[in-house]
């Protein structure tokens, strides 16, 4: 259990590393689909990293399937709400043309 | 090391609030209040494992679908100006 624990906080430490650069990138990249690029590495990779460190802290199994399922959601909707959103941005500024 | 952790997703959530308030067009702003919802999953399910109790993590999934759902309602209100039935184009 003792690996397992350590490879734990490995990944939350990568997890929230990549959030903080995806964020930091969310306030300095110059224009608005760098920024969608940006925040999608704090929706794909920081979210998946940070729950997979979670849950190798725990020994209960119910928790342990509730993380599944909040992993699960994430990976199927994270993406999808940025490209719906970059999809909209862009037939917008196609419009505005 | 919890803790770290959660520091690390409160600093982020606050660079994103910067974000929200700067952003010179709307999509911007959709784009950060999105982001903060998947900050907020992150912060609730590493606040159940800090203060022990595994129930938090029903509110994190929870929330995690509350997110989606409106940050595709709120593009489908920007773009149709309405909720209900899509003109079709």
């Amino acid at each position: 259990m003792q690996i397992i624990s350590v490879l734990g906080w490995i990944l939350l430490i990568l997890g929230s590393f990549f959030c903080l650069v995806g964020s930091i990138g969310l306030i300095r990249l110059p224009d608005f689909y760098s920024r969608v690029h940006a925040a999608s590495i704090v929706d794909s990779l920081g979210a998946i990293l940070i729950l997979l460190g979670l849950m190798t802290q725990t020994q209960d199994p119910i928790v342990i399937i509730k993380l599944v399922f909040i992993l699960f959601f994430m990976m199927l909707t994270g993406p999808t709400a940025v490209h719906a959103l970059a999809r909209a941005a862009n037939l917008a500024d196609k419009e505005s043309k | 090391m919890f803790i770290a952790a959660t520091i690390a997703i409160l600093v982020v959530m606050l660079i994103i609030l910067l974000r929200a308030a700067l952003g010179p067009t709307v999509f911007d702003r959709i784009l950060a209040i999105n982001t903060f919802g998947t900050a907020t999953v992150l912060l609730i399910a590493l606040f159940g494992f800090l203060t022990g109790r595994p129930d938090f993590m029903d509110i994190a999934l929870l929330y995690a679908l509350i997110n989606f759902v409106s940050t595709i309602a709120i593009l489908k209100l920007f773009r149709y100006g309405k909720l209900g039935e899509t003109p079709s184009e």
